[in-house]
């Protein structure tokens, strides 16, 4: 699960990680009104305005309606003319920010709309660096990765100067030792007081990180203030889903509104969905099994509608809601449902797809290919439903009929 | 021959609910010596289970069965009492890390982990609490272990499965399945068919058992299913290039998955454009391993694998 900047500004505050001061705005009005506190709080007269969307590339991303505006703003207009000048040009820029559509290098072409604004204090930057934490697969353990080149994409530092991102594994028994803070603090070039604040900053977030059971943690850029202390001067976050039934606080913190609304519907009856761009729409039991049909229909000229894995606990009533979440998109010209059953039963899908049907109607072909547990059954099912259904004999057969048919 | 299990496995059953008890009845229809169960407030108690014998499994048994297996409190009373050799834990996410240390700390040699949704920290401390002990885990968010005709563990339909040789090793499910099936419908069979599971920190990867599958004097080639994520398959290959004597045929998922989203198994995304199929596809080629172009293809892919070594 994916939160906003803010949120995981704010999570990093509650375990003591240094970040700006900041507060959140979902109005124009909100965000003038953080402007006075901000400054004189911090002493900084500069306002930073950053829209919060679930992607990165937002500094570099450009509104839809103002191609000229970036996602991040430095305010600086109170450095001359106070906190006056600084409110005034806030107002400005979060009436066309709000509302408007962000696109970055992650949101694809048709970009994400801007509802959340965070309005952050100004730092007096001396430094910028890169600092991550991820799950390294090879070694299983989360591994700490920290570079030089602050504010640049991690792979192009991966791809162009690999001798630059310094790492160390994190013994799970052990968090992250002392002598490995240090080592990466000095490797960052840190010293006197900020190698001080980056030992203690690696040591609490690496820390928080094993806690909080995050997927990922990128912090791009982490500062050294001139002051001499590091700080998170952006942050992201992510979790692992299986882990939020011990984090309620973090399941909180979804945001709805910034995922595909069928996703969710999905979700809601414990299907996996992506939707994709394609016009054959795929039901099928198992993810790999899921992913390989999407393979196999593009093998034979067709694009995928979807990934749909039903799950193995699926009842009649789930595959009935995936059945109508495919028939939803208006791209979709005809369905493949590819089952292999193991733990899934072939007549439960059997039964789903006849009830959806019913319910819904069919205007596009059917192809169906039924295997594994109850297929006798299943099948069965299928043919005395009396619905137009084309049988396949396995899946390759299966993908190419439907491809065939929707043409 | 076989690898990791056979007629002489004793199974232990931990986590008797609705879906592993309906597993563990499976196992026993299929002819797996199921000896014990682990269930805290059951303990003292026995599981009966009852019913028709599936005759894909171990031969020349009768047509109904009836078998009380006792339940034990802990892991370590139940190996004790039953000499259990193997174990299949079926105990729910948030508990399941608790029941792999459990079975390590018993020395089962091995432990089989159907569970899907194990937090990832929990397995990278397990992971950690299995360093220098002598426990295999496979799994977890696996189908299970199966070797034809003589001990089936898991969730997979055992009837697709007929013993022959090849070993067949996987990341998915139902992809297992389907090259079972193919194996058994062109006549080559199985050895031991193993999944290693979808999770990003798994126990038994690839190369273990590639290795097992080399050193087995029946298994004469070996299937190898893998997906998008991490770089498993292209360790595999590393591998392979050096040290294997027979012929791999192999399936990628996932070339048309795209990136950053998380294909339902919590390993299998694309992240910072590493772990693409193609990658994978191309170190496997470059090993000299036949890769199916669709699922479909995997058993002529052994085939041509076969005839190509």
């Amino acid at each position: 699960m994916k939160i906003h900047e803010f949120q995981a500004k704010e999570l990093m505050k509650q375990k003591g990680i240094a970040v700006p001061l900041g507060k959140l705005a979902t109005t124009v009005e909100e965000a003038v009104a953080a402007v006075k506190p901000l400054i004189e709080a911090s002493g900084n007269k500069v306002v930073v305005v950053k829209s919060q969307i679930h992607a990165g590339g937002r500094g570099k991303g450009r509104f839809k309606e103002y191609p000229e505006l970036g996602g991040v703003n430095v305010v600086l207009d109170g450095l001359k003319g106070g906190i006056e000048a600084a409110e005034a040009k806030v107002k400005e820029l979060a009436s066309k920010m709000l509302g408007s559509t962000l696109v970055t290098i992650q949101t694809g072409p048709e970009g994400k709309q801007v509802n959340k604004l965070y309005i952050e204090q100004g730092i007096d930057i001396a430094k910028e660096l890169y600092l991550s934490i991820v799950l390294d697969r090879i070694q299983s353990r989360n591994t700490v990765m920290a570079s030089t080149e602050g504010g640049t994409e991690i792979e192009i530092v991966a791809e162009e100067s690999p001798e630059k991102i310094l790492r160390e594994t994190i013994d799970p028994a052990i968090g992250l030792a002392s002598f490995q803070a240090n080592r990466l603090a000095l490797g960052l070039g840190l010293s006197g007081e900020a190698l001080k604040s980056g030992k203690k900053f690696l040591l609490t977030l690496s820390n928080a990180a094993a806690a909080l059971d995050t997927d990922l943690v990128e912090i791009n850029p982490l500062v050294v203030t001139k002051q001499g202390q590091v700080m998170a001067l952006d942050g992201k976050m992510s979790f692992d889903d299986n882990a939020l039934f011990r984090h309620k606080d973090i399941a909180a913190m979804r945001d709805i509104s910034e995922e595909d609304p069928a996703e969710v519907k999905a979700g809601e009856y414990g299907l996996n969905f992506i939707k994709l761009d394609g016009s054959i729409g795929c039901l099928v039991n198992g993810a790999g099994l899921a992913m390989a049909t999407m393979d196999t229909i593009k093998h034979v000229g067709g694009e995928p509608a979807n990934f749909l894995d039903v799950g193995g606990g699926a009842t009649t009533e789930n595959v009935t809601a995936a059945f109508k979440i495919i028939t939803e998109d208006p791209n979709v010209k005809g369905i493949f449902v590819n089952i292999f059953g193991g733990i899934m039963q072939c007549d439960v899908i059997a039964e789903g797809v006849v009830t959806a049907v019913k319910e819904v109607g069919l205007d596009v072909p059917l192809v169906v290919r039924l295997e594994g547990t109850n297929v006798k059954a299943g099948r069965k099912i299928i043919d005395e439903s009396g619905l137009k259904v084309v049988s396949a004999v396995d899946m390759k057969d299966g993908a190419q009929k439907i491809v065939e048919l929707a043409k | 021959m076989s690898v990791l299990v056979n007629k002489d496995t004793r199974l232990l059953v931990q986590g008797l609910g609705r879906f592993g008890h309906f597993h563990a009845d499976k196992s026993i229809a299929y002819g797996t010596n199921v000896v014990a169960a682990v269930h805290p407030s059951k303990a003292g108690q026995t599981a009966i289970f009852e019913g028709e014998t599936d005759h894909s499994g171990v031969p020349n048994r009768a047509d109904h069965y009836k078998e009380e297996v006792p339940i034990f409190a802990t892991v370590k009373e139940a190996v004790a009492k039953t000499n259990a050799n193997a174990t299949v834990i079926f105990v729910p996410p948030p508990f399941a890390a608790d029941a792999i240390m459990e079975a390590v700390e018993a020395e089962i040699p091995l432990i089989i982990t159907i569970t899907e949704g194990i937090p990832i920290m929990d397995m990278v401390k397990v992971k950690r609490y299995m360093e220098g002990k002598s426990s295999r885990l496979v799994g977890p968010n696996c189908p299970g272990v199966i070797t034809p005709h003589e001990c089936r563990i898991g969730i997979m339909p055992g009837y697709i499965h007929k013993a022959g040789k090849i070993g067949v090793v996987s990341r998915s499910g139902t992809l297992t399945y389907e090259a079972v099936f193919q194996l058994t419908n062109n006549g080559l069979g199985q050895t031991t068919a193993i999944g290693i599971g979808g999770d990003p920190v798994n126990g038994t990867n690839f190369i273990d058992c590639l290795t097992m599958f080399n050193d087995d004097p029946e298994t004469k080639g070996v299937i190898m299913i893998g997906e998008i994520g991490g770089s498993a398959e292209e360790e595999a290959a590393e591998w392979i290039k050096t040290n294997m004597t027979k012929p791999v045929a192999a399936f990628i998922a996932g070339t048309t998955a795209p990136k950053g989203k998380r294909m339902g198994h919590a390993g299998a995304i694309i992240s910072g454009g590493k772990g693409t199929a193609a990658d994978k596809i191309a170190a496997l080629e470059s090993a000299g391993v036949v890769v199916a172009q669709t699922p479909s293809d995997m058993g002529d892919a052994m085939l041509e694998a076969i005839k190509k070594s």
